[in-house]
């Protein structure tokens, strides 16, 4: 670690930037992550774009390698024109999680910015990528780039060999279900011959040391129950009921080639690749908001940098968490920054001048005097559901003025549960916390039976939860993209979640 | 660390990505472009264009829970002065889909709104259009000069060196005259010193130094590689064959076109251009405008200056074919001639026309059009004017020719393709 010292140079002066300032401003930011927020990074790699290559990564879902497909072309054209019109800014950065980890940066950038940018992804994004538990447990950071690769040849190939209409098919209808083809838990290892022998053996002297004859003369189980047996039986051996549609097809679809398997295996993989960023938005954008902000002004404290690059980098920082009411024309739901960042920053305080209430709301860590311990502690073990409902303090919703609506969609008014009060803290978070669970955000879908014996009817089932049901419109489209890859019909059901009462019967669809 | 400048990277990777897109969306596209042919100026036609296509093929769908219905809690804020128990009303429902412009799934009946680059949108307007007799002619004198291999020399620059060849010589001479290899000559030196360490068979030992002696010669006479195997390969500079087009445009300009007809033959003087832009390397564009006697002018003059005065045809047809002779040697170009005319002629200059047109400027030209445009409303009474009885008359002897007849400006773009659509309609009135 280098010692403070009054008089170091600082490390640029002006807006322009040269690939040999980066490189200063890398290795000081690296020093003070490294050294005083005791961050762990991937090695960094750093890649300078132009514009048009930025909205090339934005529409190939900010990938340096991606198979080819119209979508992607369809969302180039849709930023593209926005971009042009002026109606949207690009990023100043895209930040990838592999090892090492690829950041973008735009050209336009002034070296204030790209030294923003700098602690900004190649070190907070960086260090929550590899360390944050969700990352560690879906994403394999060293091989998604050779993985990709491989997809994007295979794709290739696919289409030369069978045509890009036959592609296409098969990449559009594992698009529309690549939300449902993720592992939501961990899979469960194949069976161990050994283990499961030993595991036999328990059960058989288990059975024997607790053998009663008086079992015998109960009387047996009504016929009606063999027929469920048959079904449960049935269901096993597909692994049913299944959440991850696309892995289901991939195994158990009868009619795909070998090759449409192995697309849907593609999509099914990068689908799970980014299932935790979906889970972490306010986590990974918080932590690298705050790494940011802490390395901007220490650089600055240290004089590596001067006061003009300090206020280019704090005006954006500021427009980055801007958190305008629900009354705002600007409001558009709760900035992840925003929240994020207040969130750390509060840790941080809690950490080391807690009031009274934080020690009753925090006993663990208020007052601890180590908030970048803690904090690491935060980024590694939690996700944005499971941080808000342990770590929202109430002086952070009484800043953000945060209170709790409910809507039920036969009244006329939406009511306010509760408030930034003492009696509706716990709710609000819990509430708040709930609204980021993956689980509630996304609708449970799930393979239920198939018609063996009749016609291969696949049946799915989705759960309905507070009585919200699927869009109709974009249900049945999805349905038909489902109904292609399996090669028969299907039949959407929607069902209670709690009940299992079967509450709406979407049409059939069959395959074209 | 590691930092990589990506600037100079290839442009357009995303290219093939747009490409599925367009051919994709094809159908709606090519729908979207001719309709905002008809509707817009021409003179933007030739720029890139912003499009709105419907969503029909370019949805991605996927499960999702509708926006609307159920119990659902929301927390947000900025509250000002709620406090629990309070109601506030609902915001007002929208109708219909969310989502305007490049929403993600762009969902609803929302268009897709997106700009086709100059290319990609000519490339759609002029699709299967083409060029009558488009091949005849290549220029022999060209604009540029490009090389080519052409076979091997034995003098050039060393940067041409052809390695291979001069390799190849040089082994076959080598061994042709039996230069010694090193090998070889390594396997004497090693035979004579074992000798020389052992010291018996003196004679022998002689005998390989003689031996050793001659090699050793012939290794020095013949060169490894000697000036006559060097080979270079050779570059010869071909003159680039380019196609070249010139554009006649005649146009009455006498007191009966009204501003309207002119506008219409302006119009297809534009997409006549922009089509022949697209298949010629270059194309030349002459403007010919007449009243009872003909000029050539600048374009301003030709569409936009007034001109008073009878209408006497020939003389336009006169005008032209004395700048063909003058300027634009049929061997060389390939000739295109559109005439606009609101179909009035001098009764007594009608065979004058025919006999200029079938012996001087039919020959020439790869394809005449006629075109004939009326006013707007005017009902035609089923009258044909005189020129149009006229070429009529041509065209029945099977000439090189097309006429047709416009009077507003979407019937232009239709009119068009129908002179130039792939299956010849070119003989057909």
């Amino acid at each position: 670690m280098r010692k403070p010292d009054p008089h170091a140079k600082l490390l640029f002066t002006g807006a322009d930037w040269n690939f040999d300032k980066l490189q200063r401003v890398h290795d000081v930011i690296a020093d003070i992550a490294h050294g005083e927020l005791g961050l762990d990074t991937y090695p960094n790699q750093i890649e300078v774009i132009t514009a048009e290559q930025m909205l090339d990564a934005y529409s190939s879902v900010g990938m340096p390698l991606m198979y080819k497909h119209w979508s992607f072309g369809k969302h180039f054209a849709a930023d593209e024109s926005l971009y042009r019109k002026g109606m949207r800014g690009l990023a100043y950065e895209i930040v990838i999680n592999s090892s090492p980890c690829i950041s973008y940066v735009m050209e336009e950038n002034s070296m204030a910015m790209q030294t923003l940018v700098i602690a900004h992804a190649a070190f907070g994004h960086n260090h929550f990528f590899k360390n944050n538990a969700l990352f560690r447990q879906w994403t394999d950071a060293k091989g998604i780039l050779d993985y990709l690769e491989f997809a994007k040849g295979y794709i290739l190939h696919a289409e030369e060999r069978h045509g890009h209409r036959a592609v296409e098919r098969v990449l559009d209808a594992a698009h529309a279900l690549m939300s449902h083809g993720v592992h939501k838990y961990p899979r469960k290892r194949p069976f161990d011959l050994a283990e499961d022998k030993r595991r036999e053996k328990e059960r058989e002297d288990w059975f024997q040391q607790n053998y009663n004859d008086l079992w015998r003369t109960v009387p047996s189980a009504a016929a009606g129950l063999r027929e469920d047996e048959e079904i449960s039986e049935r269901k096993r051996l597909l692994g049913l009921p299944e959440e991850n549609l696309l892995y289901f097809l991939e195994k158990s679809a009868p009619v795909l080639a070998p090759w449409q398997r192995e697309i849907l295996r593609i999509v099914r993989n990068i689908a799970q690749y980014f299932y935790p960023q979906k889970q972490t938005k306010v986590m990974n954008e918080g932590c690298a908001t705050m790494v940011h902000y802490t390395i901007a002004n220490r650089l600055h404290e240290l004089g590596y940098i001067d006061d003009g690059a300090l206020l280019e980098i704090l005006h954006s920082h500021t427009n980055v968490v801007f958190q305008p009411g629900f009354d705002d024309p600007r409001y558009s739901g709760l900035n992840p920054y925003a929240l994020g960042f207040a969130m750390m920053q509060d840790i941080h305080r809690v950490c080391t001048t807690p009031t009274d209430e934080d020690r009753v709301w925090f006993p663990d860590f208020a007052g601890n005097n180590d908030p970048w311990a803690t904090l690491r502690h935060a980024w590694a073990d939690y996700r944005d559901e499971s941080f808000i409902l342990q770590f929202l303090s109430p002086a952070i919703m009484r800043k953000l003025r945060l209170f709790h609506l409910h809507d039920e969609a036969e009244d006329d008014d939406m009511v306010v549960k509760s408030i930034h009060d003492e009696r509706g803290y716990r709710r609000v978070r819990q509430t708040l916390a709930r609204s980021y669970d993956i689980g509630a955000l996304e609708a449970d879908i799930q393979i239920h039976d198939v018609d063996l014996t009749g016609d291969r009817r696949l049946i799915v089932h989705h759960r309905v939860a507070n009585d919200v049901f699927l869009d109709e419109r974009q249900a049945a489209h999805t349905l038909k993209h489902l109904a292609n890859l399996w090669g028969y019909p299907v039949q959407l059901m929607e069902v209670d979640g709690k009940s299992g009462e079967i509450l709406k019967i979407h049409d059939d669809a069959e395959p074209v | 660390m590691n930092i990589i400048d990506r600037r100079l990277n290839p442009k357009g990777k995303s290219l093939a990505n747009r490409q599925r897109f367009l051919r994709r969306a094809r159908e709606q596209i090519r729908k979207a472009v001719r309709e905002a042919s008809s509707g817009r100026s021409i003179t933007d036609i030739d720029g890139g264009e912003g499009i709105s296509i419907p969503m029909d093929d370019l949805r991605e769908p996927s499960f999702r829970r509708a926006a609307e219905g159920g119990t659902r809690d929301y927390v947000v804020p900025g509250n000002k002065d709620f406090v629990s128990g309070d109601t506030i009303a609902k915001p007002p429902k929208q109708n219909g889909a969310a989502g305007g412009q490049g929403s993600p799934d762009g969902g609803g009946e929302d268009g897709f709104h997106f700009v086709l680059s100059r290319d990609e949108f000519l490339d759609l307007f002029l699709e299967d259009l083409e060029l009558p007799d488009m091949d005849k002619k290549n220029l022999r004198q060209s604009e540029s000069m490009t090389f080519s291999r052409a076979g091997l020399s034995v003098t050039g620059s060393p940067s041409n060196l052809n390695l291979v060849r001069t390799m190849r010589n040089s082994l076959s001479r080598r061994i042709a005259l039996k230069r010694p290899r090193p090998a070889e000559i390594a396997a004497l030196q090693a035979a004579i010193a074992a000798l020389e360490e052992s010291g018996d068979n003196p004679e022998m030992l002689s005998q390989l130094r003689v031996e050793l002696e001659t090699q050793l010669t012939k290794a020095r006479r013949v060169p490894y590689i000697d000036p006559v195997d060097v080979r270079y390969n050779r570059f010869q500079a071909v003159p680039k064959p380019i196609s070249q087009a010139v554009m006649f445009c005649l146009m009455d300009v006498s007191g009966s076109m009204t501003e309207h007809m002119k506008d219409l033959a302006k119009r297809f003087y534009m997409l006549l251009y922009l089509f022949l832009t697209r298949r010629y390397t270059h194309v030349d564009i002459v403007f010919i405008r007449h009243t009872h006697q003909a000029k050539e002018v600048d374009e301003q003059t030709f569409f936009y200056s007034t001109e008073t005065g009878g209408t006497v045809v020939s003389t336009a047809l006169a005008e032209m074919a004395k700048i063909v002779k003058a300027r634009y040697s049929p061997a060389d170009w390939n000739i295109y001639a559109a005439q606009a005319s609101d179909g009035d002629n001098t009764s007594s200059d009608n065979p004058a026309t025919v006999a200029l047109l079938t012996r001087s400027i039919l020959p020439a030209c790869q394809y005449f059009a006629y075109i004939e445009v009326g006013a707007e409303y005017k009902d035609w009474l089923g009258r044909e004017t005189d020129l149009w009885r006229t070429y009529k008359d041509v065209l029945a002897a099977g000439a090189n020719m097309a006429m047709r007849k416009v009077r507003n400006r979407a019937q232009i773009f239709p009119v068009f393709r129908e002179l130039f659509a792939k299956e010849g309609g070119h003989a057909q009135t």
